[in-house]
């Protein structure tokens, strides 16, 4: 049993966390996200020199075969210091149903432009009314000849934006919600017909809806019909790197407000020597060693293939949304009008954390799957109590 | 980052799970059904403890030489998550966990071949005499004073919040033997013997309408010289390093555990206008919640561990280990109760189960009131907060 990092991942661990501080500060980050798109492709570059864009991707891409535990480690270092670069969208969800489920040829074409920091990509999933409910799905694909042709329209797509081409998820048979009878399609962003608009998330990072009418899909991604069973175990690590993400983010949100207890003086002493603050406090502290706990849970569960690991990424899930929103929420009322500001970046914090807990699922959501897991078991015994 | 175990580690579980499964039997769970609550309670600990040590497994996390087992802190894992598995209480901690560390590891040869062979083998019961009426949370203010005479002291004051001191026949106690410095100085560990004339015991009812606590009384108690540990005036030095190497299972997660997953049985089979009480989404929500924060304990626990089998002084985390463990234990309490509904307000006296109608309404009742004293002893919840405030985040 241990919780250390190996050597690789410690170091992979200091050069992100030293490009942040030689790159991310707070100013710095709001230059970056006022850019096109809501980051530098200047930074996208060094990415890819550094070879970080390349870790969870097979070596015979050219990549560094990382596991769960490699994500986690980009992803905190990336959500302590607000990093806006489209990692998520573009390498792991994008490249990652790639690596899953497309031809050989394509994955030989793709993977490494992905990895030369040259192909951006996102992952159109969602629509209007699906909420969270991933397999409600009403764009349909159709079959004209060789081709499928797509019609529908994908909402907040990560990235959206700056993808050169999208893997979008739509319906070729069954009803709205069905698990089956989803596939995902290969697109080019400029293919006739797609229509993008795209807009910010509240942190700055850009999002966009998009048209699709009568496109050409340039390929299938997976077998037809089976993409509910592709795309789940690339969404589970998307999950845990959101996961990672949003407690790098608590880290440092919650390193910040008790610098600020320790130095803001009112009533002729500091703010921290109050009980009340004291506890509170501590109560966000124990809400972020929480979400640490269990981070590493779902990764170590994860890495070992173990029976553990959906429940633990569900309570995960679950946790990211709560401590969250506890810290978030704490932060700004601890620091008081100033946590009000876009002077200090509390508040861009916050807006990590909300998003987090809403990407694939808010914590609400992910309680009620949790529970519908670890309570399946015979109703036989209400039966008989009502017989 | 790895939490699999290894093929040694496995056969071990498989051998600490077998054990176990045999030394439980009916005869023994039947001494310890209802918990504290049961009159047969101490029996079936001593029965139980004896069965654990004929075993070489009463006290692993002792040193080797006392009788102590050289596991790694996987394997206390293991043997702490069977334990718990199995249903199998951890021993009285008043004598294994808590005074014996201060023996053997303060205390003279004479007084570790004196003490230690009588608590592996449960001859000797503990209690611990540390509150006192006018010192709570505030330990170190307190007042039982002895005063050296020859090769005695002379013990003059009380007790208070003593568990299981009625069945006890010895008692571990902080005294004042110094009134000039900082309270904490002049304080001095000292072993009384029960039955020394001056020793009186009275039994403080409880919310939970069983006895456990009680007040203990010292007039003129004459303890010999050779019954304190250390050096006289460091007692509190001695009682605050153990508080350093928490006992591992603070946070009984494994106890939790066994308890969480009774509860979502008796949930199952609770049926509120035709539907499971587990298919009503308000109570899963509540069950989840504790679920998911005993998950996180766990696994705090274990990064605790890990941490401290490097050699390392336990991370901040540890310090929250007592508060969340005791959190999701009143949690788990009052969902049992909650599922119990009417009949976890009846009072079952003297009649059965059967008779009362209700099977597990009693239980749930008596822990969740006895289940309140959690968050009071052992530090508070506000005390655990106020130390985590100061001595991790340096507020």
């Amino acid at each position: 049993m241990n919780f250390n990092l190996s050597e690789e991942q410690s170091m992979i661990r200091d050069s992100i966390s030293r490009f942040v501080q030689d790159n991310y500060d707070f100013d710095q980050r709001n230059a970056t996200t006022a850019l096109q798109h809501g980051f530098s492709a200047d930074h996208w570059r060094q990415f890819a020199e550094l070879g970080w864009l390349s870790i969870p991707f097979a070596e015979e891409f050219g990549g560094f075969d990382g596991g769960p535990v490699d994500t986690m480690v980009i992803m905190q270092e990336f959500g302590r210091g607000l990093v806006a670069e489209p990692f998520l969208p573009t390498v792991l969800l994008f490249g990652g149903l790639l690596q899953a489920g497309a031809s050989e040829e394509l994955r030989s074409d793709l993977i490494p432009q992905i990895i030369a920091g040259e192909l951006h990509g996102a992952f159109a999933f969602l629509e209007r009314q699906s909420r969270y409910v991933i397999t409600d799905v009403k764009t349909r694909a159709q079959r004209e000849g060789d081709r499928w042709v797509l019609n529908g329209e994908k909402t907040v797509v990560l990235n959206g934006g700056a993808a050169q081409k999208l893997i979008v998820l739509a319906r070729i048979s069954g009803e709205q919600a069905d698990e089956h009878g989803l596939s995902l399609f290969l697109v080019d962003t400029f293919a006739d017909g797609v229509t993008t608009t795209t807009y910010r998330m509240t942190d700055g990072r850009e999002a966009a809806n998009v048209r699709f009418d009568n496109v050409t899909a340039e390929a299938t991604i997976g077998a037809s019909g089976e993409a509910f069973e592709l795309m789940n175990p690339i969404i589970d690590r998307a999950v845990l790197a959101v996961a990672a993400d949003a407690l790098g983010a608590m880290e440092s949100l919650n390193a910040q407000t008790l610098e600020y207890l320790k130095t803001r003086s009112q009533f002729g002493t500091h703010i921290g020597s109050f009980q009340a603050l004291q506890h509170r406090m501590v109560d966000i502290f124990a809400a972020c060693e929480n979400t640490k706990s269990l981070l590493y849970r779902a990764a170590c569960a994860m890495d070992a293939s173990d029976s553990d690991a959906q429940r633990s990424l569900l309570a995960l899930k679950f946790m990211v949304g709560r401590a969250g929103r506890q810290i978030g929420g704490e932060a700004i009322q601890m620091h008081g009008g100033m946590g009000m500001t876009e002077e200090l970046s509390v508040g861009a914090y916050v807006k990590r954390l909300m998003i987090a807990n809403t990407l694939f699922g808010d914590a609400d959501y992910q309680q009620q799957r949790f529970s519908a897991v670890v309570n399946a078991g015979s109703r036989s015994a209400v039966a008989r109590a009502v017989a | 980052m790895d939490t699999r175990f290894t093929e040694e580690e496995l056969a071990f579980q498989a051998e600490v799970r077998e054990f176990f499964a045999n030394i439980m039997d009916e005869d023994l769970l039947a001494l310890l059904d209802g918990a504290e609550a049961s009159p047969t309670f101490k029996e079936g600990m001593v029965e139980y403890q004896r069965r654990l040590n004929a075993r070489g497994w009463m006290a692993p996390g002792w040193p080797v030489e006392y009788g102590g087992q050289d596991w790694s802190v996987t394997q206390h894992f293991i043997f702490n998550s069977e334990r718990g598995k199995a249903g199998a209480p951890a021993p009285i901690p008043f004598g294994v966990t808590m005074v014996a560390p201060v023996i053997y590891t303060y205390g003279t040869d004479e007084q570790k071949a004196r003490f230690l062979p009588r608590i592996l083998n449960s001859d000797d019961t503990w209690c611990q005499g540390y509150s006192e009426p006018g010192a709570g949370s505030d330990l170190a203010s307190l007042q039982c004073k002895a005063e050296r005479e020859g090769d005695e002291y002379i013990v003059n004051g009380s007790k208070i919040w003593t568990s299981i001191a009625h069945a006890a026949d010895w008692i571990f106690c902080l005294v004042r033997t110094d009134n000039s410095g900082r309270k904490q100085e002049g304080i001095s560990f000292l072993l009384i013997d029960m039955s020394t004339p001056g020793v009186t015991v009275r039994p403080i009812e409880t919310i939970d309408g069983f006895h456990h606590l009680n007040e203990v009384f010292f007039e003129d108690v004459r303890v010999p010289v050779e019954n304190r540990i250390g050096e006289e005036g460091k007692g509190w030095t001695y009682a605050k390093s153990l508080l350093v190497h928490e006992r591992l299972s603070i946070a009984e997660v494994a106890e939790s555990k066994r308890n969480l997953e009774q509860l979502r049985e008796l949930a199952r089979a609770e049926v509120n206008g035709g539907q499971s009480l587990l298919d009503d989404p308000v109570f899963a929500q509540r069950l989840a919640e504790v679920e998911i924060d005993l998950m996180a304990l766990e696994f705090t626990e274990m990064r605790v561990m890990a941490s401290a089998a490097e050699g390392g002084m336990p991370g901040p985390e540890s310090s929250l280990l007592k508060l969340q463990g005791t959190t999701i234990q009143q949690s788990i309490q009052e969902l049992r109760m909650d599922v119990a509904g009417y009949y976890s307000q009846a009072q079952r006296g003297e009649l059965s189960a059967d008779q009362l109608g209700h099977e597990f309404a009693d239980f749930a009742q008596k822990m969740y009131f006895r289940g309140r004293a959690a968050s009071i002893y052992g530090g508070s919840d506000e005390v655990q907060k106020n130390v985590t405030a100061k001595h991790v985040l340096g507020l």
